[in-house]
């Protein structure tokens, strides 16, 4: 009787002891709420925690329109996290703000991180210092609905010619010329601004910013993209800005047959009631092509220090890692950030990722100031063409104009 | 025990006594009234007060969220007097202002007027107008937008093409958008209007109609010159109060442009949403700092006009 309890008493001190060696870590991630990456994220951390006992991971996530202010209102207050998600347009804030801390070169060798991951993390990078690794990247890609296609006899396009007569050939109007279906969807609060910025106006031989990031679209090569662009609404007439309210809407209402949409989009299209495809981006009649191609990274908090850091950087790798952004892939459809993981044989012959990996071999990465305000002059430009008649030339000038005081402000 | 000791014994409590004894009872209950009003005071000035202040202090720094604020004087003023997006947006608050007030009061006391004859079903009908107050402000922006948009699937629109008639842009217009987001926030409003002015209407005693109508003043006369008088405190009420919703909107332009808000073109931005996208979307929180005393200062006139009304009645 005695024995027994001494031999449980000591091991409950053994067991005791051995907690204390392992002592627990916790660390905290912070990403906004988007359904399947919260799913993603928290199947990763249960893998981390397995792997690495005696460091747990919370998952805190926030509405996306609250993020950033979170983010900064709890640096405020001395209680950042240790991991955070950042879009990379906003690094410049982030580091500028003291949110978030260079990643160590011991831990993350730089000639690793630029021989692995697509060249698009370079926008990870400020000086001499990587400040954050993403677990997936995004292009572009032009969404097809084939049941559409097929009913006008046409095939996905390959180049702008194409894309227009595939427009106009799908397109579906009423007595008085009212769109009941669309050819393409016109939609510049989505991802149709990016089209404009990094593709058609290379396509039109110019450059949307110069070497230094001030705006150079205020050219010829400006212009002739933005005519392109509002000429499908006026000229065309295969789309109409604001036709089902969203973009995104008309193509799963199979009221448009055509819509320029990212890889993020894959989860939402999946479920669409009908036979649906996608090819790269158009290419103009050279055969060039470009894309835009963006992606949330993960960086480490200011606050981290001592063992805290030393298991979010634990985690900052993992969360990097091949595995990882094979998870990822599955669950969000979001692409990998390696090469070796992005360009297996398995996914360059996938119908539906093909095209977008093809875009990230010549993806461009717009480098943001402040996303919203320069993409509201974007909007604002494709606006007074449309609703005011403004000449197409001045509509990009202004822009330009508008454009560059937010890039100059920011720069301040 | 002889007096004296009693007195040593009492001294420090009978002086502190005869100090609470010696005010009057009138400043007894003003002492009473300021305990328990303190706590709404505190209340009122760490949850209110020191914020304004605090706002307005912040109107005059750069303050971005990231970095400490550094004070730059007037400059902040002085961008939004220079900025064309702020004058814009200055004349769309005013006529959110000056058609949604007036437009709103004369339908609710128009149906306040005639629901007060009704008999038959009065409080259904009632519950009927009231309904879209209770409704949330986003779910019915989303509908509306949903209204307004073009072939196929609009229903405003749906219905001008079966007439014949061509379809408008309505969200997607710069001249037409700002009456098409007012309507549904005229409409939501107008419940509470017309149960304000029901009430008002009741308060008037059935006398004074009685013998207007006995002396032969026709209908019209009796509104003119017994009912919209007696009912100016009401009319008064709802006029500053529906100001002052039509200064601050907000849930219904933005739930109504999401995808573009405010817009297009700046055409449907109420001041609200430009402080909104100034502060939480650009971060610029001293500029939004000062958009915001600018909406204080237009509230606080409002405010007092009213009360200038007010006391001219009495």
């Amino acid at each position: 009787m005695f024995r027994t309890a001494k031999a449980a008493a000591l091991a409950f001190g053994v067991s005791v002891m051995a907690m204390g060696s392992a002592r627990a870590v916790e660390i905290e991630y912070w990403q906004y709420v988007f359904d399947s990456r919260v799913k993603a994220m928290d199947q990763l951390i249960a893998k981390f925690e397995a792997a690495n006992p005696g460091i747990t991971v919370k998952h805190t996530t926030f509405p996306y329109a609250d993020y950033q202010t979170r983010v900064v209102a709890a640096k405020a207050a001395g209680q950042g996290p240790d991991v955070v998600q950042l879009f990379y347009g906003w690094l410049d804030n982030f580091v500028t703000g003291e949110l978030i801390q260079p990643l160590d070169p011991a831990v993350f060798p730089h000639a690793e991180i630029e021989g692995e991951f697509f060249p698009i993390v370079e926008a990870m990078k400020r000086g001499e210092d990587y400040y954050g690794l993403p677990t997936a990247v995004r292009s572009l890609a032009l969404f097809y609905n084939n049941d559409l296609l097929e009913k006008a006899g046409v095939e996905p396009p390959a180049n702008l010619e194409e894309f227009l007569k595939v427009a106009e050939a799908t397109t579906q109007r009423d007595g008085s010329g009212n769109i009941l279906s669309a050819g393409v969807t016109l939609d510049m609060a989505g991802q149709d601004h990016h089209w404009w910025r990094e593709v058609l106006i290379r396509q039109n031989g110019g450059e949307p910013y110069d070497a230094e990031g001030n705006v150079a679209y205020d050219s010829e090569a400006g212009a002739a993209a933005l005519k392109f662009y509002t000429d499908l609404q006026t000229e065309q007439k295969v789309g109409l800005l604001g036709f089902m309210d969203e973009g995104q809407a008309a193509f799963r209402a199979g009221l448009a047959a055509m819509t320029i949409d990212g890889t993020f989009r894959l989860g939402a299209f999946a479920a669409n009631p009908f036979a649906w495809g996608v090819v790269e981006l158009p290419a103009d009649a050279e055969g060039a092509r470009s894309n835009y191609s963006s992606y949330f990274a993960n960086a480490i908090g200011a606050t981290a220090r001592g063992e805290e850091l030393e298991a979010a950087q634990k985690f900052l790798a993992y969360i990097a890692s091949p595995e990882a952004m094979g998870i990822w892939l599955e669950t969000v459809g979001e692409l990998p950030a390696r090469r070796a993981v992005a360009l297996t044989e398995e996914n360059l012959n996938d119908p539906i990722r093909a095209p977008f990996l093809k875009g990230l071999e010549y993806a461009h990465t717009t480098r943001f100031y402040d996303e919203a305000a320069q993409r509201q002059t974007a909007i604002d430009m494709v606006n007074r063409v449309l609703l005011q008649n403004q000449p197409v030339a001045e509509a990009v000038a202004e822009a330009a104009r508008a454009e560059q005081a937010i890039i100059d402000a920011a720069r301040k | 025990m002889t007096p004296e000791r009693a007195a040593e014994g009492l001294v420090p409590e009978a002086k502190s006594l005869r100090l609470w004894d010696r005010l009057g009872i009138k400043t007894k209950q003003a002492v009473w009234a300021w305990i328990f009003l303190a706590l709404p005071i505190a209340f009122y000035v760490g949850i209110r007060f020191y914020p304004t202040a605090q706002a307005f202090w912040l109107s005059l720094t750069d303050w971005n969220l990231l970095r400490p604020p550094n004070f730059v004087g007037l400059r902040n003023y002085a961008k939004m007097f220079a900025d064309p997006v702020f004058w814009k947006v200055f004349q769309n608050t005013f006529l959110y202002l000056i058609l949604g007030t007036p437009i709103s009061l004369v339908l609710a006391f128009f149906i306040a007027w005639n629901l007060d004859r009704v008999r038959f079903m009065h409080g259904f009908i009632r519950a009927l107008y009231f309904l879209p107050f209770l409704t949330t402000a986003a779910a019915m922006g989303w509908v509306w937008r949903w209204f307004y948009q073009p072939l196929p699937i609009g229903a405003i629109n749906g219905f001008l093409s079966w007439l014949g008639l061509a379809q408008q842009p309505f969200l997607r217009s710069t001249t037409q958008a700002l009456p098409a987001v007012l309507v549904p926030a005229i409409w939501a409003g107008l419940g509470f209007q017309v149960i304000i002015f029901l009430a008002g209407l009741r308060a008037i005693p059935q006398t004074y109609f009685e013998a207007a109508r006995i002396d032969g003043l026709g209908e019209w006369a009796i509104l003119r010159k017994i009912t919209l008088p007696l009912l100016k405190p009401t009319t008064v009420f709802l006029v500053v109060f529906s100001s002052i919703g039509f200064l601050r909107i907000f849930d219904q332009v933005y739930n109504m442009t999401t995808n573009d808000p405010g817009g297009p073109l700046n055409a449907t931005k109420p001041l609200v949403l430009m402080i909104y996208q100034t502060a939480f979307s650009s971060y610029q929180m001293g500029y939004a700092a000062a958009q915001t005393v600018v909406l204080f200062t237009i509230l606080l006139i409002v405010s007092l006009i009213q009360l200038y009304v007010m006391r001219e009645k009495t």
